[in-house]
């Protein structure tokens, strides 16, 4: 025995670092529990309000002043004519932009610095002030579209560029550079190295960012209160220069009502509204993680 | 006028390339090794980033269809004079070359020379085997693809013979449609080999190829390296002395010089001869201490 190193490996921690480590781990679990206590919350509170009320008659009737027939059929098509041509524009302008200023321009401009913090500013400006600018120069003004399918397209569209803009340069940034340098070394032109490597590479991340930023766009129902979507719509958008409704203020417009059902059928809008959220958001996830494992063969 | 064209109908004789004269006239002085048409010639090369002189006045031949190593402690600028070779170095904001770099007589820095066209005719092979997300298949096309529009009969014989000729084939023969981020690290560095030769470069540079594989993965591609001299240019830049002396028939030797006024740092060639003569016995006191593993 007495050939034997004696050592302890008992912890050696202060009592002072164990409780700052306890009290640590307590508010990390306190805020995840308030996270995710919301959210259950709401969607509790919906779910017994309204639940039994969910059909697919609830999806598929027009807005009615008899609550029997009442439905959101009008409001939902609204939402995805909006969203769907906002994010038609704001995509490619979106990701062409990023390109740009990851892979063409000069970082160290002044141009290009000016251009990240507006950016960045842009992300932040509240969303009712892009509704007044549409409001100003696009349904009036200017272009005078009017309260279209179109003006509020474009007005969700330079809501969500900002967004995609910023998502695309971190896919992009998230490429490794080895790529770039190695088919340059085989003669390939920057642009066939960014369009045949880097963009296929960023493609799943934009395309996680993309649907998350419009998820986002869903929900927002300020600027378009201020074109003219808060309103009884009982007809599915035709094209750009159809009227329209959104989801969103659909449901304001029930909850607004005076007789009881129809706050109730605001509940029900509100839980189709979060299910169309849930399901992009687990599409954006299970394209990222699929993305990931494919990449790491 | 490039005259790589005319210089592959008639590849050079060993007679024709050996160095003509050590050491006699006055431009020798600055350019101890002179080769009948070498591949590059540099007068008083310089290379910065911004305000940092990485390597300065380098005067030196490479020359054509053999292999040339760059040796020398870490940040000696050997790599960056390396880069400048085939204008990577472009791709670094700030990055700057002085002096004059030939290859052959067209000047590598000149207005009108595109790095483009530079950079197929002169090839690089990285430190980390930096394979494309793509098939193996499709990494040796990419080149062929870029700088053209090959039909798929010729595209299949240009990656069959890259392939072979980087000594890969047999052993990616039955999977050419699989990743090539599957392949082990030493297939995945002669596959990036593969990758350059697909493009038929006159020269291929490699930055310290090897340093990221083991010692069979290395032999491998030293044993490939001998091959490809016989149609290559090959400049290589290692850390590993012993590779220098297996593979190359010439050896730079780089330091990194301190200006004891302005405690500027900054890589200079102080030799640069057969390697033999710098393993054996070198000129510069500075090069034997070096290889003999008394510094660095």
């Amino acid at each position: 025995m007495s050939n034997t190193t004696a050592v302890s490996l008992e912890s050696r921690l202060s009592p002072r670092r164990v409780f700052i480590d306890g009290i640590f781990r307590f508010f990390l679990l306190t805020s995840i529990t308030f996270a995710l206590g919301f959210i259950f919350m709401i969607v509790y509170r919906l779910w017994k309000n309204a639940g039994w009320l969910l059909s697919w008659d609830l999806i598929k009737n027009f807005p009615s002043y008899d609550i029997d027939s009442a439905g959101f059929q009008s409001s939902i098509m609204g939402s995805i004519w909006v969203v769907g041509v906002a994010t038609a524009i704001a995509l490619p302008i979106g990701a062409l932009t990023a390109l740009y200023l990851e892979s063409f321009s000069n970082k160290k401009s002044k141009l290009q610095k000016l251009v990240e913090l507006n950016i960045q500013n842009l992300a932040g400006v509240p969303a009712v002030v892009f509704g007044l600018i549409g409001l100003a120069f696009i349904a009036r003004g200017p272009l005078s579209w009017g309260f279209t399918v179109g003006s509020a397209a474009l007005v969700i569209a330079m809501l969500i560029l900002p967004v995609i803009i910023i998502i695309t340069r971190e896919s992009i940034r998230a490429v490794p550079p080895s790529f770039k340098e190695g088919a340059l070394a085989l003669g390939a032109t920057p642009w066939q190295a960014v369009y045949r490597l880097v963009l296929p590479y960023a493609i799943p991340g934009t395309a996680t960012g993309t649907i998350l930023a419009v998820s986002r766009a869903i929900g927002e129902s300020a600027p378009l209160l201020l074109l003219g979507a808060l309103s009884f719509v009982t007809f599915n958008p035709t094209g750009l220069d159809s009227g329209f409704t959104i989801l969103p203020l659909a449901i304001f417009k029930y909850a607004s009502d005076s007789r009881e059902e129809f706050q109730v059928l605001a509940s029900a809008g509100s839980l189709i509204l979060l299910a169309i959220l849930f399901a992009m958001n687990l599409s954006a996830i299970l394209l990222r993680d699929r993305t990931l494992r494919k990449r790491n063969v | 006028m490039f005259t790589v064209d005319n210089l592959k109908a008639n590849p050079p004789s060993d007679v024709q390339k050996r160095k003509v004269s050590t050491m006699t006239n006055a431009g020798a002085s600055k350019n101890p090794l002179q080769f009948i048409d070498p591949v590059f010639t540099l007068t008083d090369v310089s290379v910065a980033y911004g305000d940092f002189v990485a390597v300065s006045d380098v005067n030196m031949q490479i020359p054509s269809r053999d292999i040339t190593a760059f040796i020398g402690p870490s940040g000696c600028g050997k790599s960056t004079l390396l880069r400048s070779l085939n204008r990577t170095n472009d791709l670094i904001p700030g990055a700057k070359v002085h002096g004059e770099v030939l290859y052959h007589e067209a000047n590598l820095y000149d207005s009108k020379a595109s790095a483009v066209e530079v950079r197929r005719r002169i090839g690089m092979v990285f430190q980390k085997p930096n394979p494309f997300p793509k098939s193996i298949y499709e990494n040796v096309a990419f080149g062929p693809k870029v700088n053209g529009r090959p039909k798929k009969s010729e595209l299949d014989n240009i990656v069959e013979k890259s392939l072979r000729s980087a000594a890969l084939w047999d052993e990616v023969k039955d999977r050419l449609n699989d990743s090539a981020l599957g392949l082990s690290g030493g297939q995945q560095q002669r596959l990036c080999i593969a990758r350059s030769i697909a493009v038929e470069p006159e020269v291929i540079l490699m930055d310290e190829p090897c340093s990221a594989l083991d010692p069979i993965a290395t032999l491998r591609i030293e044993e490939l390296m001998m091959e490809l001299k016989k149609n290559y240019t090959i400049v290589i830049v290692t850390h590993n002395m012993q590779q220098a002396g297996r593979v190359s028939s010439y050896t730079g030797f780089f330091v990194t010089e301190v200006n004891p006024v302005s405690d500027l740092r900054t890589g200079r060639l102080v030799e640069f001869n057969d390697t033999k003569k710098i393993f054996s016995t070198p000129d510069d006191e500075r090069t034997e201490a070096y290889v003999t593993g008394k510094i660095g």
